[in-house]
């Protein structure tokens, strides 16, 4: 019992931070309509914007979110003018191939300036735990886990209490509709880009403090952040961080109590469970699906 | 204009190409003491071929390999090359995968025309690029690909360049826990390991070994290869409140485990990783400085102080050559370094660089590396043995076995600061 209490703490503390990383890749399938695969590089990439910062100016990692989290919205900004929005044909087919290789081209440079070397981010928390139903939790999934809801809960008010929400909710319902009604929806497609890469440098940190971490780590990440939103729905926020926790939690629970080498298989058999009876995931719309 | 002035002016860029590389070897051979060596007149260099995963999953590995060839390469040029060849190795990077290292092996045997293959990294990779060897005739040295998968080939090309099998690897360890007074003897071992062709072999040898001699196993699990969260596994080990803790390991997930150890403040008498801590000061500064190691152990079969033939070279070369310090050399330099020794007394002892008679050769002369003396077994398999190494006092000291440990083993471990 405690066992399988501690999986589920550990799992709940884990997925939070899955969450965040998943957030961005569906915000930018609900507006944009494009699958980034070049996520997983842009979380690598912010890991290693608050790793240089820690190690080469001794900022914090968590103050130093100050510094990559506009950088990386830069890094989205332009990607999006420069690569994404010219796609015009096909855009969901296409996506994918110009995101893989604006990955590859992050890969290359993290890999030119970091090597591929498996670095973490120390900080002071990283040590310290504290006793809860028989576990020791450490302090460090406490603080990351509780950034991880202050961001989400940051962008669930940007998209449902501002204006701009309200823009950018239009944009991913009805792209032409938008249009006509005066959203200048290029520019909200090139923003939504750049906070999904904002919230990349966020989970990207939030990764590196519980997990090593290399260039090449963005492989693991986007296969994973990818189940994440097509369980949750694709497009859908709330989706990804119920469908984080749910991957994180059955996966902790049985690595915990049972075979971990089981952990990832019996996932999956839940994931293609809940696909039989709901298609569009658990809480995405059927329209998202047929794209 | 440079542009303009490279592609105009292709002769002169490549003059001034060649001069510059000239004059790098020449400051090369003068920081190593050597004169250039003169090569037999007309004589083509030898070519070797390599598979490097210098990126994906075992780039952490792969690079150290590629040094550790390279730094051969060198060496062996500036000492006169082979039977008065130069030596020349051409690298491909197989990205950690294992249908592209079989494609790498494919086109330098067969485009490249290579006159003899090296091994790559891993057991995972040293399998279909074995098979491929296998097929065109050609002798294969593997630095670090020895699990049981591989020897399951039976090939007769084939010789593992390193002390012992991979699944021998944690037999030191063993064999140390069983040389401690039935007294002190631990009677409870807890067993996690990343699931491949690797860890699992080395960890049930260890496992059979410590049963048959009644210490009881309260903890065995396996863990896919992509596993980056560690704690459901230290949680079910501390729960089975294991005396003595054995993981399978690589460097990164090492630290790991030593973290998630930490924050649950969990002590058993000893913990030893498969591989991880033997790294220097990737391992420390992944677990937040040397006064986390301390008492953490790890089986080798070569070391930075070992009194083997060229290793304190090696090393030295290894420091100028790469940087850092000794103690930050890795074993997959090392190993592949080795390579290139047995591989070069095989061709000194047969006069050729024929690649049947080089596999008759490595199956019968006795060669020295920078690991010790090796000679092979039919099944390609070395007739040494590994030693276990535990960090004390921020230092890689050899506790076992008794005849050339350079420290007592800090038994049991000293609990976390």
């Amino acid at each position: 019992m405690s066992l399988l209490l501690d999986g589920i703490i550990s799992g709940i503390l884990t997925g939070g931070v899955y969450a965040l990383m998943a957030s961005g890749l569906t915000l930018v399938f609900g507006v944009l309509e494009i699958i980034n695969v070049a996520q997983g590089s842009l979380i690598v990439a912010g890991a290693f914007l608050s790793y240089a910062l820690l190690t080469y100016l001794h900022i914090n990692i968590f103050l130093g979110l100050i510094l990559t989290m506009p950088f990386m919205f830069l890094v989205g900004y332009v990607v999006d003018r420069v690569f994404v929005r010219r796609l015009r044909v096909d855009r969901v087919m296409m996506s994918i191939m110009v995101t893989y290789g604006v990955a590859l081209v992050i890969d290359g440079i993290l890999t030119m300036i970091f090597s591929t070397s498996y670095v973490h981010l120390q900080t002071a928390a990283l040590n310290q735990s504290f006793p809860l139903a028989g576990m020791r939790v450490p302090m460090i999934y406490v603080y990351v886990f509780l950034m991880s809801v202050v961001f989400l809960l940051a962008l669930y008010a940007l998209l449902y209490r501002t204006t701009f929400g309200q823009a950018l909710r239009a944009t991913a319902q009805n792209r032409n509709a938008a249009r006509l009604i005066g959203i200048d929806v290029d520019q909200m497609s090139s923003i939504t880009f750049g906070i999904c890469a904002a919230l990349a440098a966020a989970g990207g940190m939030g990764y590196g403090a519980i997990s090593s971490f290399h260039p090449n780590s963005q492989f693991d990440l986007i296969s994973r952040v990818l189940v994440i939103i097509v369980l949750g729905g694709m497009g859908n926020i709330g989706g990804a961080l119920v469908a984080s926790l749910l991957m994180l939690v059955i996966e902790d629970v049985v690595s915990t109590v049972w075979l971990p080498n089981w952990s990832t298989l019996i996932f999956f058999i839940v994931l293609a469970m809940t696909l039989a009876l709901r298609p569009q995931g658990l809480f995405g719309s059927k329209e998202a699906r047929q794209q | 204009m440079m542009k303009n002035w490279r592609k105009k002016g292709g002769r002169s860029w490549r003059l001034v190409s060649g001069v510059g590389a000239s004059a790098a070897l020449a400051m090369a051979f003068s920081a190593f003491g050597a004169t250039p060596p003169t090569f037999a007149a007309g004589q083509a260099p030898i070519t070797i071929g390599v598979s490097a995963s210098l990126t994906g999953d075992f780039s952490s590995s792969g690079i150290p390999l590629e040094q550790g060839y390279k730094l051969w390469e060198n060496y062996v040029n500036s000492h006169g090359g082979i039977l008065g060849r130069k030596v020349k190795i051409i690298f491909l990077n197989d990205n950690s995968s294992t249908s592209q290292v079989a494609t790498n092996y494919e086109d330098l045997i067969t485009r490249d025309k290579v006159d003899i293959v090296f091994g790559p990294y891993s057991s995972l990779l040293t399998v279909p690029a074995l098979e491929i060897a296998d097929r065109y005739g050609y002798a294969f040295e593997a630095p670090a690909g020895g699990g049981p998968a591989v020897f399951a080939l039976k090939s007769p090309n084939f010789v593992f360049v390193q002390p012992t099998p991979v699944s021998d690897t944690m037999v030191s360890f063993a064999k140390w826990i069983l040389s401690l007074p039935k007294s002190e003897r631990p009677t409870t071992a807890a067993y996690a390991t990343e699931d491949g062709p690797f860890s699992p072999a080395m960890l049930q040898t260890a496992r059979n070994i410590l049963q048959s001699h009644g210490i009881k196993t309260v903890y065995d699990k396996i863990y896919p290869t992509e596993t980056t969260d560690f704690l459901p596994m230290v949680l079910g080990i501390e729960h089975s409140k294991a005396q003595i803790v054995l993981l399978g390991t690589h460097e990164p997930e090492a630290a790991d485990y030593v973290r998630d150890f930490v924050q649950q403040h969990y002590n058993p008498k000893a913990i030893v990783f498969t591989g991880g801590p033997e790294d220097g000061t990737e391992f420390l500064d992944g677990i937040g400085g040397a006064k986390y190691a301390n008492g953490i152990m790890v089986p080798g079969g070569w070391w930075y102080g070992e009194p083997s033939y060229q290793n304190k070279l090696f090393v030295s070369m290894y420091v100028k050559t790469y940087g850092g310090k000794p103690t930050d050399v890795p074993t997959t330099a090392a190993e592949a370094f080795s390579v290139g020794q047995v591989f070069q007394q095989a061709a000194e002892h047969v006069h050729s660089i024929n690649n049947a008679k080089i596999i008759k050769a490595l199956h019968t002369y006795t060669f020295n590396t920078v690991q010790g003396p090796m000679k092979f077994n039919a099944q390609g398999a070395a007739n040494g043995e590994d030693f276990l190494m535990q960090w004390q006092h921020g230092k890689l000291e050899v506790v076992y076995p008794n005849s050339i440990k350079t420290a007592a083993p800090l038994f049991p471990k000293p609990n976390w600061p």
